[in-house]
């Protein structure tokens, strides 16, 4: 099965093809450049090298999230349309659990972060074994401080990765201590192929697949508290 | 047999998700617009983060229900054309990315389009372009004179210098306490009043054709200031009136001028705030002195955001040549004379 995975959910660019378990070509740009003008030539070089036309691929996977919401917007797009329109299967994968599946460990638990800003960051937390990824708390938008609290109940060491951990290492060593390992540069994004190997397993509807933001848009959020001090007055 | 063209457009700009399919630039094959108004009401106007996200909910439904409407697939096909700018960043880049998904898919041109080239292209579904033409050009972002020369040609001799008219009305709706979108309710009421305020009519400097709504805008805040504080009643449907014939008023004697001044065989309506009857009428009352000049005024469902426009514009920079990349961006401040 010829596949297609793209991953633009942080502002690393991640495409892989495989064909069923042979991975044919990975491309990782990690640069703070616009996906929006990238993206598309990327798919086009790259399955031009691998020698693949559109017409060949028989699957899309895709990451939809959480991370930056134009950069999963885009991804998103991209992967869902060329599925529907070359009418074959999607994969729809959390961008973190393929972080989480890029580290080359067995049995440890695996702690994925984007940075969020402000002290928060998107993450979740996994169980990589035997090659599998298996989601043992699921992905969200936390503060640093309340997500170490939790780590700390798991009363094992979690392997943090992804190149924006290390803006909260020290925050997470403080309360952490040696609970708290960190792969640093062994693992900085998503490898396509880890992306591949999670998405193979994965079916979804194209028409249905949508971001998974983590966070409400700020005037929803807005609109919500306002409402709910309205219901609160009215009491 | 000639061979008959067929375009695929896609519009997001702003909060409309739309597709058509347009057989030789000016037939509608298919036409389909997703409005997201309903979402933005709760928020008194559009929010780009809000637009995005519907966008991307809704391409494939749209696209998919595009094709099933024209009982066509990609394969009938002879480009695809999108809207790349003006709009709203995050909204253009999900038509966009879809676009070039299709075209890359099934190796079809890809055409981006300007948003406003695409509002005057929608008079082309209703009437042939007769060139030199002039069209107004009116909505909640833009309120542009624009001069065709020949097709793919735009020179904009007029353009607002602050607030776009569809913006003034929805500012003006806010000071009336009318709901968002604004523009339909304040026409409502205009015509069930009379124009008794007598409010500013700015024309600028001799000779230009330039617009400014904002100095007209605050006088409507500032009588309905003074009015509350010698504790008077405002009439609505006269402020609206008021309000509107000022508006209508220096958008008809401008677009007059300019027909003369160039010379023009047709004047096009274009743009959302077209649906506007009072505009609509003035208009037509003017230009029913002259006969040399014809004038053309989409139907509603052509005035406001989608993609039939989009993919009319499109089927002229199809036969031009013009191309765009598998690079393509949007461009959230594209110029339509360099575009
Ligand atoms: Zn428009």
């Amino acid at each position: 099965m010829k596949t297609l995975a793209i991953d633009t959910s942080t502002y690393t660019l991640s495409i892989g093809l495989a064909d069923g378990d042979v991975i044919l070509a990975e491309q990782v740009t990690n640069v703070k450049k616009n996906h929006s003008i990238r993206v598309m030539p990327a798919i086009q070089t790259l399955m031009n090298e691998a020698d693949i036309k559109p017409e060949d691929l028989e699957k899309i996977i895709v990451t939809n999230g959480p991370g930056s919401y134009t950069g999963v917007r885009i991804g998103v797009t991209i992967a869902k349309t060329l599925a529907w329109t070359l009418n074959i299967p999607l994969a729809a994968v959390s961008g973190l659990a393929s972080l989480a599946a890029s580290a080359p460990v067995a049995d440890k638990l695996v702690c994925p972060v984007f940075d969020a800003r402000r002290g928060r960051i998107f993450t979740g937390l996994y169980r990589l074994s035997n090659g599998a990824v298996q989601p043992v708390l699921e992905d969200r938008n936390v503060s640093v401080a309340e997500w170490c609290t939790e780590l700390l109940l798991q009363k094992e060491p979690v392997l943090f990765v992804g190149q924006e951990s290390k803006i909260h290492e020290k925050i997470i060593a403080e309360q952490m201590g040696e609970q708290a390992v960190f792969a640093g540069r062994a693992v900085p994004y998503t490898r396509p192929a880890a992306l591949l190997a999670l998405g193979a397993a994965v079916e979804s509807n194209p028409t249905e697949v949508v971001p998974n933001y983590a966070r409400l848009a700020e005037a929803e959020a807005k609109w919500i508290e306002a409402n709910e001090k309205k219901a609160a007055g009215r009491e | 047999m000639e061979k008959n063209t067929y375009v695929f457009g896609i519009e997001t700009s702003c909060d409309e998700t739309a597709a058509a399919i347009v057989k030789n630039g000016t037939e509608i094959v298919a036409n389909v617009v997703s409005s997201q108004i309903e979402s933005h009401k709760r928020f008194g106007g559009v929010v780009p983060e809000i637009a995005s996200r519907h966008h991307v909910e809704q391409i494939i439904a749209v696209l998919n229900e595009t094709l099933e409407q024209a009982g066509l697939t990609f394969k009938a096909m002879d480009a695809i054309a999108v809207t790349k700018g003006p709009g709203l960043v995050g909204a253009l880049l999900i038509g966009v990315n879809a676009a070039k998904a299709i075209a890359f898919a099934h190796n079809l041109p890809l055409i981006g389009v300007h948003h406003i080239a695409g509002h005057i292209y929608a008079n082309r579904l209703v009437k042939e372009m007769a060139f030199p033409l002039l069209s107004l050009v009116v909505s909640g972002g833009h309120t542009e004179l624009v001069y065709m020369k020949e097709h793919g040609s735009f020179e904009v001799i007029g353009e607002t210098r602050d607030d776009a008219a569809g913006e003034a009305y929805d500012k003006v709706a806010r000071t009336l306490n009318l709901p968002y979108p604004g523009g339909p309710h304040i026409d409502r009421l205009a015509a069930q009043g009379e124009d008794t305020y007598k409010l500013p009519r700015v024309r600028l400097e001799e000779g230009s054709y330039d617009f400014s709504f904002s100095g007209l805008k605050s006088a409507v805040i500032n009588t309905v200031h003074n009015a509350e504080q010698r504790g008077e009643e405002i009439v609505p449907e006269n402020l609206a009136a008021s309000f509107q014939a000022s508006v209508v008023d220096v958008l008809t004697e401008k677009t007059i001028r300019a027909a003369k001044e160039y010379g023009v065989k047709q004047v096009l309506l274009s743009g959302g705030v077209a649906a506007n009857k009072g505009l609509r009428t003035s208009l037509e009352n003017a230009f029913a002195d002259f006969k040399s000049i014809e004038l053309v005024i989409p139907p509603l469902f052509l005035c406001t955001d989608n993609a039939a426009m989009i993919a009319a514009a499109g089927t002229i920079l199809f036969e031009q040549g013009k191309r765009d990349g598998m690079d393509m961006n949007g461009h959230p401040g594209l110029d339509i004379e360099a575009f």
